[in-house]
């Protein structure tokens, strides 16, 4: 439910941003969440009294707001979150869909499933801890999906005595540590998620401490609309043809825009036949447009009958992403099955799924020091490797790095369906440019590969 | 050491999207995929308002050709007649062809038993299910939404379910980007959440923009209800009232629909979408808080219909 403070000025034209919650087991994501809910009025009497309730069942004096997303009885029976719990909530200025992800490493494959379509993700430590394991393993999902911004919230400094330099520590270490992971730019933040510190509104014991709360930098981080200024790809997902008398011979090819923009009149390959045409019309669920842009959903009509159907992608002819069977990326393992040299899979990538083979595994990520791991022969669950991997058929790749959504694929185990991997194309992180160690902040280079 | 975003505001992106437009693409992206991939999908359709959406977005994405989906109804036998009505009329209308599950043909049959308290919500599992194996549906589209309760927002939008339609939260898998896995053993189906991400808010602020016709009852009425555990009940020969509950002639509006021995109605003067729409963003209580009695049972009362193959 979304009824916001103040409800009038909620229109529908505002814009939605994404955001994940990452960081290790307990550092109060769930309570982060919760708090964020409760104090911008996105929890209604109902959902607050029951969650009241269950708090004094389990002998708790107040309300524990970690059970407004940990919704699940094995959750509540064991005080952790074990699955994505999806929130939504508005403000005057912004809507907002987050997904609460787990810490427990057990589960690094739920976190990868909330973060990998969120445009924020906030990671939380706890100050008594500092920066652990999980904390770099989450980091190091978040850089690999490439998530634009990055959130540090330094939590419970309720804990810490409010102390400045408990959080100062932290914020370099983490600061230090996504640099090199290619994080651009990373904002620290110290909170209190029981207490409320720096949620919503600004901490009363932390005067030191000048920035936004979580919630305004969430209102006012810019949006990514990078996407349409990306290289222009549709992935055709269904061909529609009526063939009815009133529409005897339209043919049109439905997909949803993966990035760039789309003009009518423009000259498009067809990959991976490489023939060209001229898009002839655009519908746009409804109406017939001129121009459309990522990630809108669209109907496009072609000039020429050629030989188009689903999994083909739609590129401008002069910006066309080269076609391979040999794809080179790196990889979330998200199965407690390995991926092993030599296994056979299918690869589904946009909107087309070939069979292919695991060639190498030449490398596996070691999280302490970002260092590689020669020839691990295989992947385990939570792994990050590199993986080579030869198709079947040929596949119109973007790196990730260039295109989220044309830059990644999903391995499967074609004996049952199971989602193997995530699959990156192309370099894992963003390269670090000079000196960004000591200045993070500074964008990192994305044309630079660092493998 | 750290370094804080400056954002000039008000700038305003020429290919931005608003929201609306943002989870209408997601739906109708949706929707594609199914009809790419799978062989047998179906539509849940019950005639409220979040069904009628997904048709609406179905019929969206796939003009000018007609929707290539069946729907299937899960009838309780408790329906509220206005609902039937609009079902059979919106079927008519877009040509489409309608299964019918119904709940009544199995009590009759004795293949289920009517429960102490009268409600037949929990009794559609086994006709869903079965409908489902008989026609060999592959993929099935509910109207189920994540805020609209705590067992639904961990859900996936492609949720795997076995023979049984059972759901095992704790084995979900892993859902990355748009990239939706619907591979599935002979005998297992998908369900999907096209409209996984909508709000009740946002429901209704896109039947107002897109002037999507609704059944009369989610609009203020004058009806002959009682009060059951707090919740203001239509009269009916489904089983209310007992002779202890009164019945009296309020005021009022639905602001889900389902069976009617469950679901309650709101007082409320909101008899047009605009109202409606107001009267929602002021609300202190979520849609099933207010109406839903099958949800107050127990704590996880959802997360349990749903492991046994409910919606
Ligand atoms: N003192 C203090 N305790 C906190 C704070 N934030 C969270 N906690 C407590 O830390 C414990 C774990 O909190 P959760 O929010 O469940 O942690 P989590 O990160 O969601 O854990 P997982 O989802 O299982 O990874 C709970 O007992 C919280 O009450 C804080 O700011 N101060
Ligand atoms: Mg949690």
């Amino acid at each position: 439910m979304t009824a916001s403070v103040q409800p009038a000025e909620q229109s529908a034209a505002t814009t939605l941003l994404r955001f994940a919650t990452a960081g290790s087991v307990d550092d109060g994501k769930s309570t982060l969440v919760g708090r964020l809910l409760h104090d911008s009025k996105s929890v209604l009497t109902d959902q607050l009294e029951a969650v009241a309730l269950a708090s004094t069942n389990r002998g708790q004096e107040a309300p524990d707001l970690a059970l407004l997303t940990d919704g699940l009885r094995a959750e509540r029976e064991q005080g952790i979150t074990i699955d994505v719990a999806y929130r939504y909530f508005a403000t005057p200025r912004r809507r907002f869909i987050l997904a609460d992800t787990p810490g427990h490493v057990q589960y690094t494959r739920n976190m990868v499933t909330g973060a990998s379509t969120a445009e924020l993700a906030v990671v939380l430590v706890d100050a008594r801890n500092g920066v652990v394991e999980q904390t770099r393993r989450h980091a190091a999902v978040a850089a690999l999906l490439r998530v634009p911004h990055v959130v540090l919230a330094v939590n419970k400094m309720d804990l810490v005595e409010y102390a400045e330099p408990v959080f100062a520590a932290i914020a370099e270490e983490f600061t230090a540590y996504a640099a090199s992971l290619g994080v651009p730019e990373i904002t620290a933040i110290p909170i209190s998620a029981l207490a409320g510190d720096n949620v919503v509104e600004p901490s009363a014991h932390m005067d030191w401490y000048g920035g936004p709360t979580v919630l305004e930098h969430l209102e006012t981080v810019p949006v990514s609309h990078d996407l349409t200024e990306c290289h222009a790809r549709f992935p055709v997902q269904y061909v529609i043809r009526p063939q009815t008398a009133e529409h005897p011979d339209y043919r049109g090819y439905a997909g949803q825009i993966a990035a760039g923009v789309f003009r009518v009149g423009e000259t498009v390959s067809v990959l991976p036949s490489g023939r060209t045409t001229t898009i002839e019309g655009i519908d746009a669920l409804g109406e017939s447009v001129g121009v459309a842009w990522a990630p809108q959903s669209v109907t496009i009509r072609l000039a020429d009958d050629i030989d188009v159907s689903r999994g083909d992608l739609l590129a401008p002819a002069d910006d066309a992403p080269a076609v391979t069977q040999d794809v080179e990326a790196t990889v979330c393992h998200v199965a407690d099955r390995p991926l092993a040299v030599g296994q056979r899979v299918l690869l589904k990538h946009t909107t087309r799924t070939v069979k292919a083979i695991v060639k190498d595994i030449p490398s596996r990520l070691t999280l302490d020091d970002l260092s590689q791991h020669p020839a691990p022969g295989q992947l385990v669950a939570n792994d990050i490797g590199r993986v080579v991997v030869r198709t079947a058929e040929p596949l119109a790749l973007d790196a990730y790095a260039a295109s989220r959504r044309t830059g990644s694929f999903l391995l499967i185990d074609p004996a049952d369906g199971t989602t193997l991997t995530a699959g990156m194309a192309g370099a894992s992180f963003a390269a670090v440019t000079a000196g960004a160690a000591e200045a993070a902040g500074t964008a990192a280079d994305d044309a630079e590969w660092d493998f | 050491m750290s370094t804080v975003a400056t954002v000039p505001e008000g700038t305003v992106h020429p290919y931005a999207l608003s929201h609306l437009d943002s989870l209408e693409s997601e739906a109708v992206h949706i929707f594609r995929e199914v009809a790419g991939e799978f062989e047998r999908p179906v539509i849940l359709f019950s005639g409220g308002k979040d069904s009628i959406l997904m048709l609406h977005l179905a019929l969206k994405a796939f003009a000018p050709a007609p929707v290539p989906f069946t729907l299937l109804h899960v009838d309780t036998g408790h329906n509220f007649p206005e609902v039937l009505e609009y079902r059979d009329r919106t079927v008519a209308e877009h040509g489409l062809r309608l299964h019918v599950a119904s709940v009544q043909e199995y009590i009759d049959a004795g293949k289920l038993r009517e429960r102490p308290d009268g409600t037949r919500n929990p009794l559609q599992t086994v006709p869903l299910t079965e409908a489902i194996q008989q026609h060999r549906f592959d993929a099935v589209f509910g109207g189920g939404r994540r805020d609209e309760e705590k067992a639904r927002a961990k859900e996936r939008v492609f949720s795997l379910r076995d023979e049984f339609s059972q759901w095992d939260p704790r084995r979900q898998r892993p859902e990355l980007w748009q990239l939706y896995n619907g591979r599935h053993a002979p005998g297992e189906h998908v369900r999907v959440f096209p409209i996984s991400n909508w709000t009740e808010l946002d429901v209704w602020q896109y039947i107002e923009r897109e002037g999507i016709e609704l059944p009369g009852i989610y609009f203020a009425h004058e009806r002959e209800v009682f009060n059951r555990s707090g919740m203001w009940l239509t009269a009916g020969d489904w089983g209310g009232p007992k002779e202890h509950e009164k019945v009296e002639t309020r005021q009022v509006r639905y602001r889900t629909v389902g069976d009617m021995s469950c679901t309650g109605a709101v007082d409320s003067d909101a008899t047009t979408l605009d109202d409606v729409i107001t009267e929602i963003a002021a609300s202190r209580l979520t849609e099933r808080g207010a109406t839903r009695a099958d949800d107050k049972m127990s704590e996880a009362a959802m997360e349990d219909r749903k492991r046994e193959g409910y919606f």
